[in-house]
């Protein structure tokens, strides 16, 4: 078999043919992703034998899973450090700073109080202010890889970010539970 | 409709031909069959001149069966033979149904599908299926008992055969629409019934976004659209970005046991109510319902409506409903269709200001009280300008023109969404979440898992799906054992379980020992689909009373399919031979000689392995094909020739 120029094993941001940088240009990403997988969906390939189908099936997910992992904020930092071989060590890495710990405290128990009291009112609040933080700490982050290159800060800034990304996800199940 | 133009010579593989595909709307109350001809999506009508054909189906003790308009009319006559409404016991537990005392059937439960897996690979490690809940329900009828799947392949076949006589010619597929919100259980139930009814399953598209195409392409329209379907059973809420051919869901929500047929019982119960009556018996029970039914479809014209029947014991039902009662009387049914479009919409991380417009489709839309909420909700009047009963099947039918290769003039791309979370079983009954709901599909995650007890050789694997933290408030898929995994120290063993959801929404679960270097894969399907030994034997079954030799369709299936599979490969050699070395093209021509000496054999089998043995040889040349033409992209030519149109 002859080689050819591309491969699965290339990193997301030259498959998208984008910088590979934090602060992307998404609606870049957006029309590199459509163009691709109008090239690869398996919707493309249904009159083609079953062996090109699977193909097409993997490219298309593959397409998905970079197109997901560059689009949103936290995999984006997370990925894009790994290029740079640091681990963000979200899982293992416990140790954050004592007032960022007990700002987390009190946000939990703001949306927990919020549920209890079905307070939608309180909840739209909650959520409007993490949109905020979130946004800034995004905004640190391009500043630490980008300009600085200091990638052990930005780790820690990733870090606090899947904090909030938490946050986020317990403030959805909170809407999902008082519509319920 | 939009004008699409028919196949351009050069764009398909076979060029000369145009294939005939259909798409299917398989409806609770409703089903209907529809095609794009001479470059325009049309509903294809019975001898009668009638498009919908009531998703009714009546057995007699003969073995005859009867679908349609005149099983309708025996529904209350012959009540527990007559099933309507089968959409509604798909890929369904007997738990799953709820008040079965209202229903007039025999259900029968039964025990999971046996072993729905396959073993591949080898080297002593095996795996098997167990599940602690049973499996698809099962209606006793006088010819004996059906399952839901067969019952909804009956209709299919009507509107299979509708369309073969309409089109003159086989079909080479069909797209199936389903709800958005239909688990994987019950889109595989429907995918066995397409099967079992003879079609070859282009794509299963979710309804919502069915109607979006045709809506969108109908009308140009660009930006972030919602769907709104209320269907006689179902209640699908998709948000969809359009734009410049992409038809992207955002996200998908809905309540798969919730539709028209509610408000009939809405009626029902307040007919009860009203007249002092208590349990009725099936053919009061249908009647009345069916009665029901005409008045709910009469208040959408009129401010009041009068209902008349006569009961089994003579007794005389007579009563005037206004709209005003009838809307308070299903007020909460309303409101319910509310929760999802709020959960759509925080998916979707988008507020009722970012929609551009609200498409209502499902012959339920055309009651008032729900234009009114759907409108207030959204602060914009719903558009209404297509059928809400044939959006849908429209829809499918340019959707299956396109995946049968029949390309127009404007191509697009179809995004959709997985709608529910899929996990796994972990310590304490609860649920870890390995693919989120809304994940754009063919979509795929990998989980690594390891063994807790020193020398453990075994370890079992409970996938679920649904958005509750408890194993037992989600969907059971399947529950499979690994066995013969090493003997080795608590935690060196690595166990990869992967998830694959492919284009149709469809899951399997493979997993893997990884940690030794011995390798072995199971493939998982859910234990609420059918195996494959059900699905031959209800072949078989339905052989006996077809007109057609089952046998002879097989070879016609076999035939067709080795044809277009050496046409294709002879058209992959024409366009990229040059990627393959001296030896792979010569083994590769003299297997696309062996099966096109095995074109004329009789039987289908043999020609089955010979298309395999094409397919499999043809593997490495797919993937470098695949490879090519994304190296193309990424050269950045084709991205700007796409971006052009």
């Amino acid at each position: 078999m002859q080689p050819v120029s591309f491969n699965l094993q290339q990193n997301y941001f030259q498959l998208f043919n984008i910088a590979q940088v934090y602060q992307i240009d998404t609606a870049q990403l957006e029309r590199q992703y459509r163009a691709l997988q109008s090239l690869i969906h398996p919707d493309k390939h249904t009159h083609l034998p079953d062996a090109e189908q699977r193909v097409a099936m993997q490219h298309s997910t593959l397409v998905n899973e970079a197109y997901q992992t560059l689009l949103q904020p936290m995999l984006r930092a997370r990925y894009l450090l790994s290029l740079h071989g640091v681990d963000t060590q979200e899982e293992t890495n416990t140790i954050m700073p004592l007032d960022f710990l007990t700002a987390q405290m009190e946000w939990r128990e703001g949306v927990a109080e919020a549920r209890r009291t079905r307070d939608a009112a309180l909840l739209d609040e909650l959520e409007m202010r993490l949109h905020r933080e979130t946004r800034e700490l995004e905004s640190q982050l391009a500043v630490k890889i980008d300009t600085e290159k200091d990638y052990a800060a930005a780790a820690g800034l990733a870090r606090k970010l899947r904090f909030m990304e938490r946050l986020a996800e317990e403030i959805h199940a909170a809407y999902d539970a008082m519509d319920a | 409709m939009a004008l699409l133009q028919i196949s351009e010579p050069g764009l398909s593989t076979a060029p000369h031909q145009h294939r005939l595909a259909v798409g299917i709307d398989l409806g609770t109350t409703n089903s209907l069959v529809a095609t794009v001809r001479n470059g325009i999506s049309v509903v294809l009508n019975d001898e009668n001149g009638r498009a919908m054909l009531p998703s009714v189906v009546r057995y007699a003790a003969d073995g005859s069966v009867v679908v349609g308009e005149t099983a309708q009319a025996m529904q209350s006559e012959d009540a527990a033979n007559t099933i309507v409404s089968v959409k509604r016991f798909m890929g369904r537990g007997l738990n799953d149904i709820g008040d079965i005392s209202r229903l007039p059937y025999r259900f029968v439960d039964t025990p999971p599908a046996a072993s729905p897996f396959a073993t591949s690979g080898g080297s002593g490690q095996s795996a098997s299926t167990s599940s602690g809940q049973g499996g698809m329900v099962q209606l006793r009828t006088v010819a004996g008992v059906k399952s839901p799947v067969e019952v909804s392949a009956e209709i299919l076949k009507v509107l299979r055969n509708r369309a073969e006589a309409a089109l003159g010619g086989e079909l080479v597929g069909a797209v199936i629409t389903v709800p958005a919100y239909f688990d994987d259980a019950q889109r595989q139930a429907t995918k066995d019934a397409a099967r079992l009814a003879g079609l070859n399953v282009l794509r299963l598209l979710n309804e919502p976004t069915a109607a979006a195409i045709a809506y969108g392409l109908d009308n140009a329209a660009e930006g972030v659209y919602a769907v709104y379907d209320l269907g006689g059973g179902t209640f699908d809420i998709s948000i969809l970005r359009l734009s410049r051919g992409v038809f992207e869901v955002l996200s998908a929500n809905g309540d798969s046991a919730l539709g028209g047929d509610d408000f009939d019982q809405r009626i029902h119960c307040w007919l009860l109510e009203k007249n002092h009556l208590s349990a009725l018996n099936p053919r009061d029970t249908r009647l009345l319902l069916t009665h029901a039914r005409t008045a709910k479809e009469q208040l959408t014209d009129h401010g009041e409506t009068r209902i008349t029947a006569v009961l089994s014991n003579g007794e005389l039902i007579d009563n005037a409903l206004t709209r005003t009662e009838f809307q308070s009387i299903s007020q909460n049914l309303v409101q319910h269709t509310l929760q999802p479009l709020r959960r759509a919409l925080r998916d979707a991380k988008l507020s009722v200001t970012d929609i551009k417009g609200v498409v209502m489709v499902g012959g339920a839309t055309r009651m008032p009280q729900v234009q009114n909420a759907v409108g207030e909700f959204f602060g914009q009047t719903p558009l209404t300008n297509l059928d809400p009963d044939k959006v849908v099947a429209l829809g499918a039918a340019i959707q299956a023109n396109l995946l049968a290769g029949n390309r127009s003039g404007n191509d697009w791309l179809l995004l959709d969404v997985i709608p529910l979370s899929l996990g796994i079983e972990t310590m304490g009954g609860l649920v870890e979440k390995i693919i989120p709901r809304n994940s754009t599909i063919p979509t795929a995650r990998a989980q690594e898992f390891t063994t807790f007890k020193d020398g453990q050789t075994a370890m079992s694997i409970h996938v679920l799906q649904g958005e509750r933290e408890l194993v037992s408030d989600c969907r059971s898929l399947a529950k499979f054992e690994l066995r013969g995994i090493p003997a080795m120290v608590a935690g060196a063993a690595r166990i990869r379980v992967t998830f694959q959801v492919d284009a149709d929404g469809l899951v399997n679960v493979s997993a893997r020992e990884m940690g030794s270097g011995i390798e072995a894969a199971i493939v998982v399907k859910p234990s609420y689909g059918l195996s494959d030994s059900e699905i031959t034997r209800m072949l078989q079954d339905s052989a006996q009373h077809a007109r057609d030799d089952m046998k002879a369709r097989a070879l016609r299936e076999q035939q067709t399919e080795a044809s277009q599979l050496l046409e294709a490969v002879k058209h992959a050699l024409e366009q990229d031979g040059d990627l393959l070395d001296q030896t792979e093209r010569a083994q590769i021509e003299a297997l696309m000689t062996a099966l096109h000496d095995t074109l004329q054999h009789t039987d289908h089998l043999v020609l089955k392995r010979a298309i395999g043995a094409l397919n499999d040889a043809t593997v490495s040349f797919a993937q470098a094909r695949m490879d090519k033409n994304m190296a193309h992209a990424l050269a950045g030519k084709n991205i700007s020739e796409l971006e052009a149109k």
